[in-house]
């Protein structure tokens, strides 16, 4: 009894204390919080609410130069991609055998990037992993950005963008359908099937969050208008959260069926030919698997900007990053199970023409191999320690490395198989030129664009589903007893 | 005889390609250009390893110097029979003809190079920039073929418009196409006879009759591809 009177005194008292929009400006900047793990049940909703949408409400000088050099970086690889549709796919520098290069390994690589931003969080939200919470928004969006930035890559890699409807299921007088039987047809219907599902899923758990923003934002404010049409009249009411519960867990498990079969038909547009390297049947589960464990890299190094940069270690709390390090070790000791188990049965089989190829990648890129390979065992050694999973500031290091590791096994894909196929005659070799270098460059500047923009004008942080983490690890009251729940409670580090 | 309507009857072309006759001499490659309105594109592109003939001549050596021989093996496309090319096309761009032949649809293309990739022989052309030809030379392109815009596959096609003029006339003339009649511009042009072309399902044909030679043996058959050109190597 005399809890719940404390708590309600000090709910009153700490109404008072909420700390205006202008006030949380200095907060949000302040990066020398005390970072607690335990669960900060003291902190009153409101000053949750402000704390949370702060990233969006407060602009540094410092976001401004960072989004127009992202977007001179855009501005540039938009440029380059002109030049080549105005002179033509010579301007790169795929040549016979090599048709496909860079543009199709960046391709692969945001695709597999996209991967774990839903995986991790329908797979947490399905296994009511409490710590989920803070997590989820930020990869649900790498998700739909990233596939925002692969989706590009089959327009700039094609030589007629301009014919790019012919792909499409459009009815036509002359009958002329897309060929079903291509995998580059389902690779179009697995990408677009994944970018609406992805899109929904990140909608739909942003409702409570806008609505709560068009709540807090100022009438005068320009963000004021369009968070009022996103909330879809969100009022809060049972019936809504009813349909939002029920909503969300389908997706959740709707998202979770999509997302392997997407990769898994990515790597048919590989398996399925009949080149050596290509065609065989481990690249289903590999790619999956290297997608999974380059996303969750990709997850946690943007955990770690976000703390960084807005500020919010009160939110992102080292138990974050720390339970996905854990998760990410399994990843990276799955995958050099993979190398091994892609490499054993090469060197086995002995076929001349696949051993030629590893041969030549050794021969021609050894240190690219040694970055990957090396970076996977690094990965796994350093993983392995308790004080690097909790360090933000090495788990950012190995996170990056293991992406510049997985770009190179996307790039070491495509190269080496195409540039020495069955027939000698025809072996050569493939450096990128700049045009294809500039528009690789381009994707992550305009992936971290999308996420800059993103985060000013929708809420980053999932406030609802945080609230929600606090409601049911609050106070019980069982018989005429007040019990602290910690059942349910993150697990203190 | 046995009369044989190429116009309605499904058919295999072929061609017969004899190593031990060819000298390496290129005369296939300039007709073929010639033929199919091929662009030339020059010395820093040819460097590049992006040439446009739709029919090139391997080189290969054979022991160490000064004991060394060159051996010739001219590579059109090798036409199919279960083309890997044509599955993977989303737009139905490349395709199975009634002739048995691969075709391509320019206008369809759009350039993804999926077929090319899949083609262990290593024939599709990709037009990597526009081509030009300077005045007077675009007056000796073929007004029988097409020109290929830029961003577009391309590739041997048999002398398909040799193939259709050869069967349109023996339709005129209500009679099934004559061995001999059709004859792909490297076939005409071989100054040893190398090259044969002609129906493989006329028994009496002479690609037919080539064809069951010893010596025969088509390229990479590992693959299971069946493809259409088969070479004469080794013996008498």
């Amino acid at each position: 009894m005399e809890n719940t009177q404390d708590n309600k005194e000090r709910r009153n008292r700490s109404r008072a204390e909420i700390p205006s929009l202008e006030e949380l400006r200095g907060i949000a900047a302040r990066k020398s919080l005390e970072p607690s793990n335990d669960v900060d049940l003291s902190m009153p909703e409101a000053w949750l609410n402000q704390y949370s949408l702060s990233p969006m409400f407060f602009t540094t000088k410092a976001y401004f130069i960072f989004t127009i050099a992202l977007s001179s970086v855009v501005a540039w690889a938009v440029a380059c991609w002109g030049y080549q549709i105005y002179n033509g796919m010579g301007v790169t520098n795929l040549r016979p055998p090599i048709f496909w290069g860079m543009y199709i390994a960046t391709f692969v690589f945001w695709v597999g990037v996209s991967h774990s931003g839903t995986i991790v969080s329908s797979l947490l939200r399905l296994t009511k992993a409490n710590w989920r919470r803070p997590v989820l928004r930020g990869a649900e969006a790498m998700t739909a950005f990233s596939l925002m930035v692969a989706g590009m890559f089959p327009l700039i890699h094609v030589g007629r963008v301009w014919r790019i409807y012919y792909m499409f299921p459009l009815p036509n007088q002359r009958f002329l359908w897309p060929n079903y039987r291509s995998p580059l047809a389902w690779d179009m219907m697995a990408i677009s099937v994944y970018l609406t599902a992805s899109m929904i899923f990140l909608y739909t758990g942003l409702l409570p969050d806008i609505a709560l923003a068009r709540d807090l934002c100022p009438r005068n404010n320009w963000r004021k208008k369009y968070l009022t049409i996103l909330s879809l009249g969100w009022r809060g009411t049972h019936r809504q959260w009813h349909v939002y519960e029920k909503a969300s867990t389908f997706l959740a498990v709707f998202v979770l069926l999509i997302a392997p079969s997407v990769h898994t038909i990515v790597s048919w547009d590989f398996a399925m030919s009949i080149t050596p390297g290509w065609h065989t049947t481990i690249f289903g589960p590999y790619f999956v698997v290297g997608a999974i464990y380059s996303g969750v890299g990709g997850v946690i190094t943007l955990m770690v900007i976000l703390r960084w940069v807005f500020g919010l270690d009160q939110i992102i709390r080292i138990m974050h990053l720390y339970n996905l390090a854990k998760l990410e070790l399994v990843m990276a000791i799955l995958w050099a199970y993979f190398y091994f188990v892609e490499f054993i049965t090469s060197w086995y089989a002995h076929n001349p023409v696949e051993w030629r190829i590893w041969v030549y990648q050794w021969e021609r890129f050894p240190h690219l191999l040694l970055i990957m390979l090396g970076g996977t065992i690094f990965a796994i050694i350093a993983l392995s320690f308790h004080k690097v999973r909790t360090s933000p500031g090495w788990l950012f290091c190995i996170t990056i490395l293991i992406n510049v590791g997985m770009y190179i096994e996307r790039y070491l894909i495509v190269v080496p198989v195409l540039t020495h196929r069955d027939n000698a005659y025809t072996w050569t070799d493939y450096v990128p030129s700049f045009v294809e270098a500039s528009i690789a460059a381009g994707a992550i500047a305009y992936f971290l664009l999308l996420y800059a923009i993103f985060a000013k004008i929708l809420p980053i942080v999932t406030v609802a589903d945080i609230r929600e983490g606090k409601i049911i690890s609050g106070d019980v009251r069982i018989g005429n007893r007040v019990l602290r729940v910690h059942a349910d409670v993150e697990e203190p580090l | 005889m046995k009369s044989f309507n190429s116009n309605t009857e499904y058919h295999k072309w072929a061609m017969v390609i004899d190593l031990d006759k060819c000298n390496g001499c290129g005369a296939c490659t300039i007709a073929c250009q010639a033929e199919n309105n091929i662009a030339v594109v020059g010395e820093k592109m040819a460097r590049e390893k992006r040439t446009m003939s739709w029919l090139r001549v391997e080189r290969y050596f054979e022991g160490e110097w000064p004991e060394l021989r060159v051996v010739f093996l001219p590579m059109p496309c090798q036409q199919c029979g279960k083309a890997p090319c044509e599955p993977v096309c989303p737009v139905f761009a490349t395709y199975h003809n009634p002739d048995g032949l691969n075709a391509m649809v320019y206008n369809r293309c759009m350039g993804v190079r999926f077929c090319a990739n899949n083609c262990p022989y290593g024939v599709r052309k990709f037009n990597w920039f526009n081509s030009k030809w300077e005045a007077p030379l675009e007056q000796q392109l073929n007004p029988d073929v097409s020109i290929r815009e830029v961003g577009v596959m391309e590739k041997c096609t048999f002398c398909m418009q040799r193939i259709r003029r050869g069967k349109d006339k023996a339709k005129d003339e209500g009679r099934g196409v004559k061995d001999g009649e059709v004859v792909s511009a490297c076939a005409q042009s071989c100054p040893t006879k190398a090259i044969t072309f002609g129906y493989l399902d006329d028994p009496e044909s002479k690609v037919a009759e080539l064809s069951k030679s010893k010596r025969r043996h088509r390229l990479l058959e590992e693959h299971g591809l069946d493809p259409s050109v088969i070479y004469l190597k080794g013996g008498a």
